[in-house]
C-alpha cells in the first residue's frame, strides 16, 4: 500500500493558512488584488493537491495516517496533531477545496467596494484551513481544534459587518449555540480518553468492541451503556454543529453574513462537520444501537419540521437556510439508519447544489442592489439568464428530479430509513418521505415568486437589473455541472466500496446492502414510478399553482389557518424560549449569585460584619491604634519573633 | 555549567537592588530605560534557568544553601524543580511588560512605581524559589507590601478600602501558614521544606495542617468564598497592578498548594479533596454566572480569574478520585500538568486582557461597558488584539486558553462524570461573558463622540500586546516545551501524594 507524501499534505493544508495570514496582516499594504490573488492562489493549490490526493487514495490505493508533531504528553498519553487520509477525508478535501475556490472567486464580485475586502478573504482562507484541518485530523484532540476553528471562524464572518446589530448579535448567538454543543462534544471525547486511553482514532476504534461491553452510572442506580453515552454526547457536537434540532436556532441567524460565506460555511461545508463526524466514529456509533436511534430521530424531526418553516420566510437567503436544516436532516436521518456513505453521499452533492442555489441567491441580490425580500422581485428571468439557468438547475437537484445529483443521493436515503429495522424509524420514514413534498413546494416556491410573474422590484436610477460579472457567474456555472452529475457516483460511493475501511457497519444493520441496486439506469427508472418522485412533482405543481395560477389562495390559508401561520412564523418558539429562559435565566442567576452571595453574604455579613466587630473592640483599644504602618510592621515582626522563640529555642 | 554562578539568587536580588537604584535615582530621564533594562536582564537569567533546566530529575536544581539565622536553623536556601522554574520565568516576564505598560501613562512618581515593581518581582521569584519555610514566609508576606503600596498610591478612588480588604483577607490567610510551618519546625526539627515533605504525621495533625495550608493559600487563589477581595483589588489597581496580581500573586495560591499542602498532608488531601473540588467547581460555575453580569470592565475579567483559576485547585485535587478509578493514574499526570499549564496561561491571558482594558482606560477614562461601544471603528487594531485574547480567554483551541482547561477536563472525567460536566460549562459561561463583553465593547456603530475620538494603540502598546499575543498562540500550538520540564516533578509529587504517611 502507498504512502502519501508527508509534505504534501502539508502543503495542502498550510497554503490557505498563507493565504489568510498574508491578507490579514498585511493586506492594507499590499492592496485588494494582492489580498485576492494570494488567497485564491492559497486555496486553488490546496484544491489541486486534494484533487491528487483523491487520485492517489482512491485509484492508487494510497493512504496516510501519522503524526506530524507530538502536541503534548503526560504520563503515557501522548496528544499529536496527525493526518489521516482515507477515501472519506480525500473526499471531504475534494469537496471543500473546490467549494471554498468557488467562492473565493465569487467573492471578488460579491465584496467588490467593500471596507473589508481583504479582511473577508483572509477569513475564509482561514476557514478553509481549520475545515481542512477538521477532515484531515487522525485524532479527537485536532478534531476539536478544527472544530472550534471553524466555529470561531463562523463567528467572525457571520459578524463581518460589525456595525449591523443584528449581524453582531447573530454571531454571538451562533458562537454560544455553537459551545452548548461543544459542551457535550468535549464530554465525549473525554470520555473516549477514559475508556480507550488513547485520542488516536484507529487505537480508539481497535478498542470499541471492548467499551462497548462497559457500563457506567451517571446517577447510582443507572447503568448506562458507556458506548451510548459516549456517542450521544459526541453527536450533541454533531447537533451544534450540523444545526439539528434543538440547536439549529444560530443557522437561520447566520445568514447575517455575506453571501459567499451562507454558501461556503453555513451550507456547503462547516455545518456538515457534525455529519462527517458521525461518518468518520461510525466504528463507535454502530455499536450503540441507542445512540442510532437518537440521531435518527432527531435528524427527522429537523428534517420535517425545518422544512415547514421554509415555506413562509420571505428571505431568499432565510428560505434556503432552512433547507439547509432539512437537507441537513436528512443526512443525519441516513447516519441514524447506519447508512453512512448514503449521508455522505449526499453531504457531497449538497455541498455542490447548495452552494450554487446560495450563490445563485448571492447573484439576484446584487443585481437588486441588496434587496432580499421575495416579495420585491419577480420576473428576474430575462434579467439574469445565467442566473435562472443555474438556480433551476440547482432547485431541481434539491428537489431530488431524477437525473440530478440530489436524487439519487436524497432517494437512496429514503430506501435505506425504509428498510431500517431500529426504533423510530418509522417516524424517520416518514419525516423524510413527506420531507420531499415541503422540499419541493417551499423550493419552487422561491423560484416562482423570484424569478417569474410579476416584476415587483424597485428600479434603482430607471436602470434594469443586469447579469452579473463573469467572476460570479463563472462559479455558478462550474458548480451546475456537479450539480447534476455527481449523482453518477453513486454506484461506487454508497453501493459499492469506495469508503472501503473508512466506514464501518455492522451485517445487521446495513441496510444499503438490502436494496436492489442495478446500475444508474435501473435506479432512476425505479425512482420515477416511486412514490417520492410524485410527491416532489406534487410540490412543485402545488407550488406553481399557488404562486402562478392563484395566489389567492395561500393568502386564504393565511386567514384560515392563522394560528399555525403564527407557530411557524415563531418558528416554534425555540428563539423566544432560549431568550428568555436561557439567556435571561442566566442573568438573572448571576445577578442574584452576586448580589446576594458575594455582597451580601460574603462581603456585607461575614467580611465587613468582621471588620465592624473589629471595628468595635477597638474602639476600646485604640491607644495602640496608631495608624502609622511601621507600627503595625515592627508588631508583626516582634510577634513573629516571639512565637519562634517560643517553638524553636 | 550555572551551578558555579548563583543564577536564582541573581533573578531574586538583580531587580531588587535594581528597583532601589531606579528609587535612588528619582525621576528623571533615566528612570524608564533604567527600569527596562534591570527587567530586561532579569528575563534573560531567568531564561538561563530554562536552558540549563534537567528535564530528568525531580530533584531540586540550582541549588543555593547557606546558613542565615543559625541559632534557629534558619537557611538561606534555594532551589527548583518543574513547578518553580516556570512561574519563575512568568514573573520575569510579566515584571518587563509592567515597566513597558507604565512607561508613559504613569507620569507620577514614577520611579517609586517602577521600583515598586522590580522589588516585587525579585520578592515573587524568591517566594517560588525558597527551600527554606521562613525563607518562604517571609518573602511571602513581604511582596504584600509594594504591592499593597502600588494599589494604595497609583490606584482608583476607593482604593483605600480595597487595599485594606486586599492587606487583611491575605493576613488573615498567612497566620494560619506561619502556625503551621512553626508547627512542622516543632515535629521535624527542620525548616527545609522538603524534610517537612518526608516527616510522618498522623491523620489528625495533617487535617489540621491541611486546613491551614488550604486557608492560607485558597484566599490567595482565591478560590470561592475567600474571593471577595480579588474583584474590589482589581478595580482600584493600576493596569501594572492588576496584570502582577493576575499573572503571579494568584499562583501563589496554587503553588503553594501544590508545594506544601498535597505532599505534607497527603492523607487529609485525600480525606477532603471532595471539600476543594466543590469549592473549585463552585468557582467555575457561580463565578462565570457572576462574571456574566458585571458591568465593570476589570471586575468582568477579575471574576473571570478567579473562575479560571478554579481548574488549577480542581486539576490539583481531582488525582485521588482518578486513582480510586484506575490503576495506571496518567490521568493525574494530565491533570497536575493541566493545572500548572492553566496557571502559566492564564498568566499571560490575563495579563493581557488587563493590558486590553489600560489601553481603553488611559484613554476614555472609564472601566463601565456601558461607556464604550463600536471600539473597533476607530481602533481596528486594539480591537483584532480584544477579540483574539476574549477567544483565548474563553478557552479556544489553539490559544494556551484551551490546554489547561482541556488538560483538566479530560482528567476530572476520570475522576466523577459530574465533576467533568460542571467544569465544562466554561465552554458556555465563559464564552458568554467573554464575547459579550467584546459584543458591547468593540463591535456596532460608534455609539458616541468619546469612542469617536479614540486613536489605535501606538507602537508601544502594539509590541507589548503582540508578544503576549504570540505566546499565548505558541503555548496553544505547541504547548509541549512547557509540559516537558514539568514530567519528572509531576512523577515525583504523584508517588509522594500516594505515599500515606499514616
Amino acid at each position: 500500500m502507498e504512502i502519501l507524501n508527508e509534505n504534501l499534505l502539508l502543503t495542502l493544508v498550510l497554503a490557505p493558512l498563507f493565504g489568510s495570514v498574508v491578507a490579514g496582516l498585511f493586506g492594507k499594504k499590499i492592496g485588494e488584488t494582492a489580498s485576492h490573488t494570494v488567497t485564491i492562489l492559497g486555496v486553488a493549490i490546496a484544491f489541486i493537491l486534494s484533487a491528487w490526493v483523491f487520485k492517489q487514495v482512491i485509484f492508487d490505493g494510497a493512504s496516510y495516517n501519522d503524526r506530524v508533531y507530538q502536541w503534548l504528553q503526560a504520563g503515557s498519553l501522548s496528544i499529536e496533531v496527525g493526518f489521516m487520509v482515507d477515501s472519506l477525508t480525500a473526499m471531504m478535501l475534494v469537496v471543500v477545496t473546490f467549494v471554498s475556490l468557488m467562492v473565493h472567486i465569487y467573492t471578488i464580485g460579491y465584496m467588490k467596494g467593500d471596507d473589508g475586502y481583504s479582511r473577508f478573504f483572509s477569513y475564509i482562507s482561514l476557514f478553509t484551513f481549520s475545515m481542512l484541518m477538521l477532515v484531515m485530523a487522525n485524532n479527537f484532540m485536532q478534531l476539536f481544534f478544527g472544530w472550534e476553528a471553524v466555529g470561531l471562524v463562523s463567528y467572525l464572518l457571520i459578524g463581518f459587518w460589525y456595525k449591523k446589530p443584528t449581524a453582531i448579535y447573530a454571531n454571538l448567538k451562533a458562537f454560544l449555540v455553537n459551545r452548548v454543543g461543544d459542551f457535550g462534544f468535549l464530554l465525549g471525547i473525554a470520555g473516549v480518553l477514559m475508556y480507550a486511553g488513547s485520542l488516536d482514532y484507529l487505537e480508539v476504534f481497535s478498542q470499541s468492541r471492548v467499551i462497548a461491553t462497559q457500563s457506567m452510572s451517571i446517577w447510582p442506580g443507572a447503568e448506562w451503556s458507556v458506548m451510548t453515552v459516549i456517542c450521544i454526547l459526541l453527536f450533541i457536537g454533531a447537533m451544534g454543529k450540523s444545526a439539528q434540532v434543538p440547536l439549529h436556532v444560530w443557522l437561520p441567524d447566520s445568514m447575517e453574513g455575506p453571501t459567499p460565506i451562507s454558501a461556503l460555511i453555513h451550507a456547503a461545508t462547516m455545518v456538515t462537520a457534525g455529519i462527517f463526524m458521525v461518518a468518520r466514529m461510525s466504528p463507535m456509533f454502530e455499536l450503540s444501537e441507542t445512540a442510532l436511534s437518537f440521531v435518527m430521530v432527531i435528524g427527522a424531526i429537523t428534517a420535517l419540521f425545518m422544512g415547514f418553516l421554509g415555506l413562509i420566510q420571505n428571505d431568499i437567503k432565510r428560505v434556503i437556510a432552512y433547507s439547509t436544516l432539512s437537507q441537513l436532516g436528512y443526512m443525519t436521518v441516513a447516519l441514524g439508519a447506519s447508512a453512512y456513505s448514503a449521508a455522505i453521499f449526499h453531504l457531497m452533492t449538497h455541498a455542490f447544489f447548495k452552494a450554487l442555489l446560495f450563490l445563485g441567491a448571492g447573484s439576484v441580490i446584487m443585481a437588486l442592489h441588496h434587496e432580499q425580500d421575495i416579495r420585491k422581485m419577480g420576473g428576474l428571468k430575462k434579467y439574469l439568464p445565467i442566473t435562472y439557468w443555474t438556480a433551476l438547475i440547482g432547485s431541481l437537484a434539491l428537489i431530488g428530479f431524477p437525473g440530478f445529483s440530489g436524487f439519487f443521493s436524497k432517494d437512496a436515503i429514503i430506501e435505506a430509513v425504509h428498510a431500517s429495522t431500529l426504533a423510530g424509524s418509522g417516524f424517520a420514514y416518514f419525516a423524510v418521505l413527506s420531507g420531499v413534498f415541503i422540499t419541493a413546494l417551499y423550493s419552487f416556491r422561491l423560484f416562482f415568486i423570484v424569478f417569474h410573474g410579476e416584476e415587483r422590484f424597485e428600479k434603482h436610477d430607471g436602470h434594469m437589473p443586469h447579469e452579473s460579472p463573469t467572476v460570479v457567474t463563472g462559479p455558478l456555472i462550474l458548480l451546475a455541472i456537479p450539480s447534476v452529475l455527481a449523482g453518477l457516483l453513486i454506484g461506487p460511493m454508497v453501493f459499492g466500496h469506495f469508503f472501503g475501511d473508512a466506514i464501518f457497519v455492522l451485517d445487521e444493520h446495513d441496510v444499503l446492502s438490502q436494496l436492489n441496486y442495478h446500475g444508474v439506469f435501473g435506479f432512476m427508472l425505479h425512482g420515477i414510478v416511486a412514490l417520492p418522485f410524485w410527491l416532489a412533482m406534487a410540490g412543485v405543481g402545488t407550488a406553481y399553482y399557488f404562486y402562478m395560477v392563484n395566489p389567492s389562495i395561500p393568502a386564504k390559508l393565511h386567514q384560515s389557518f392563522n394560528w399555525l401561520y403564527r407557530v411557524l412564523e415563531n418558528k416554534y418558539g425555540f428563539d423566544r424560549f432560549n431568550e428568555v429562559v436561557f439567556a435571561g435565566g442566566s442573568r438573572l442567576i448571576g445577578r442574584v449569585l452576586w448580589k446576594v452571595g458575594d455582597q451580601t453574604v460574603i462581603d456585607g455579613a461575614v467580611v465587613n460584619g468582621t471588620a465592624k466587630a473589629v471595628g468595635f473592640v477597638s474602639k476600646k483599644m485604640r491607644l495602640v491604634q496608631s495608624g502609622y504602618l511601621y507600627h503595625y510592621a515592627f508588631a508583626m515582626i516582634l510577634g513573629v519573633w516571639l512565637l519562634l522563640t517560643y517553638f524553636v529555642a | 555549567m550555572f551551578f558555579d554562578t548563583p543564577l536564582l539568587s541573581l533573578v531574586i536580588w538583580l531587580p531588587i537592588l535594581g528597583g532601589i537604584a531606579v528609587l535612588l535615582n528619582g525621576d528623571n530621564g533615566f528612570t524608564r530605560p533604567l527600569s527596562l533594562i534591570v527587567s530586561v536582564v532579569t528575563l534573560f537569567l531567568s531564561a538561563g534557568l530554562y536552558t540549563g533546566f534537567d528535564m530528568t530529575t525531580h530533584d531540586m536544581q540550582f541549588v543555593e544553601h547557606i546558613p542565615w539565622i543559625a541559632t534557629f536553623g534558619i537557611h538561606y536556601s534555594l532551589g527548583i524543580d518543574g513547578f518553580s522554574m516556570p512561574l519563575i520565568i512568568l514573573t520575569a516576564f510579566s515584571t518587563v511588560i509592567v515597566v513597558v505598560a507604565g512607561w508613559e501613562v504613569i507620569q507620577d512618581r514614577a520611579s517609586q512605581y517602577m521600583a515598586a515593581f522590580l522589588i516585587m518581582s525579585g520578592l515573587m521569584t524568591a517566594v517560588f524559589a525558597a527551600l527554606d519555610a521562613i525563607l518562604f514566609y517571609v518573602f511571602f508576606e513581604a511582596m504584600l507590601i509594594p504591592l499593597f503600596l502600588v494599589i494604595g498610591i497609583w490606584g482608583g478612588q476607593n482604593r483605600v478600602y480595597a487595599t485594606i480588604k486586599f492587606f487583611l483577607y491575605t493576613f488573615f490567610g498567612s497566620v494560619f501558614l506561619l502556625i503551621a510551618l512553626l508547627y512542622l519546625r516543632h515535629v521535624s526539627g527542620s525548616f527545609a521544606i522538603l524534610d517537612f515533605h518526608a516527616v510522618a504525621l498522623t491523620l489528625t495533625e495533617q487535617t489540621w495542617l491541611f486546613f491551614a495550608f488550604l486557608i492560607a493559600f485558597a484566599v490567595k487563589v482565591p478560590m470561592w468564598p475567600v474571593h471577595t477581595w480579588l474583584p474590589d483589588a482589581h478595580v482600584e489597581a493600576p493596569t501594572g497592578g492588576s496584570v502582577i496580581l493576575a499573572a503571579i500573586t494568584l499562583k501563589i495560591g496554587g503553588y503553594g498548594l501544590l508545594r506544601f499542602a498535597l505532599p505534607i498532608t497527603p492523607d487529609a488531601a485525600m480525606t477532603f479533596d471532595w471539600f476543594v473540588i466543590a469549592l473549585s467547581l463552585t468557582a467555575i460555575v457561580y463565578i462565570g454566572f457572576v462574571a456574566l453580569v458585571q458591568s465593570d470592565l476589570k471586575k468582568l475579567i477579575a471574576y473571570s480569574s478567579i473562575a479560571h483559576m478554579g481548574f488549577v485547585t480542581l486539576g490539583l485535587f481531582v488525582i485521588f478520585g482518578i486513582f480510586a478509578n484506575s490503576a495506571t493514574g496518567s490521568g493525574a499526570v494530565l491533570a497536575v500538568e493541566g493545572a500548572m499549564v492553566q496557571m502559566v496561561s492564564h498568566g499571560f491571558i490575563a495579563a493581557a486582557m488587563f493590558l486590553c482594558v489600560g489601553v481603553l482606560y488611559d484613554r476614555m477614562h472609564t472601566r463601565e461597558i456601558s461607556a464604550y461601544g463600536g471600539v473597533i471603528n476607530t481602533m481596528p487594531v486594539f480591537a483584532g488584539f480584544s477579540v483574539f485574547f476574549a477567544m483565548a480567554n474563553a478557552g479556544l483551541p489553539g490559544t494556551s486558553g484551551f490546554v489547561g482547561e482541556f488538560m483538566v477536563i479530560l482528567a476530572a472525567f476520570q475522576a466523577n462524570f459530574w465533576y467533568a460536566f460542571l467544569a465544562a460549562t466554561t465552554l458556555i459561561l465563559g464564552a458568554a461573558y467573554s464575547l459579550w463583553m467584546v459584543k458591547r465593547v468593540i463591535f456596532g456603530e460608534v455609539s458616541n463622540d468619546n469612542v469617536a475620538e479614540l486613536q489605535d494603540v501606538n507602537r508601544r502598546e502594539f509590541w507589548m500586546l503582540a508578544v503576549l499575543a504570540i505566546i499565548v498562540l505558541a503555548i496553544g500550538l505547541w504547548p509541549a516545551p512547557l509540559i516537558d520540564v514539568m514530567h519528572a516533578s509531576v512523577e515525583h509529587l504523584l508517588t509522594q501524594v500516594l505515599q500515606s504517611k499514616l
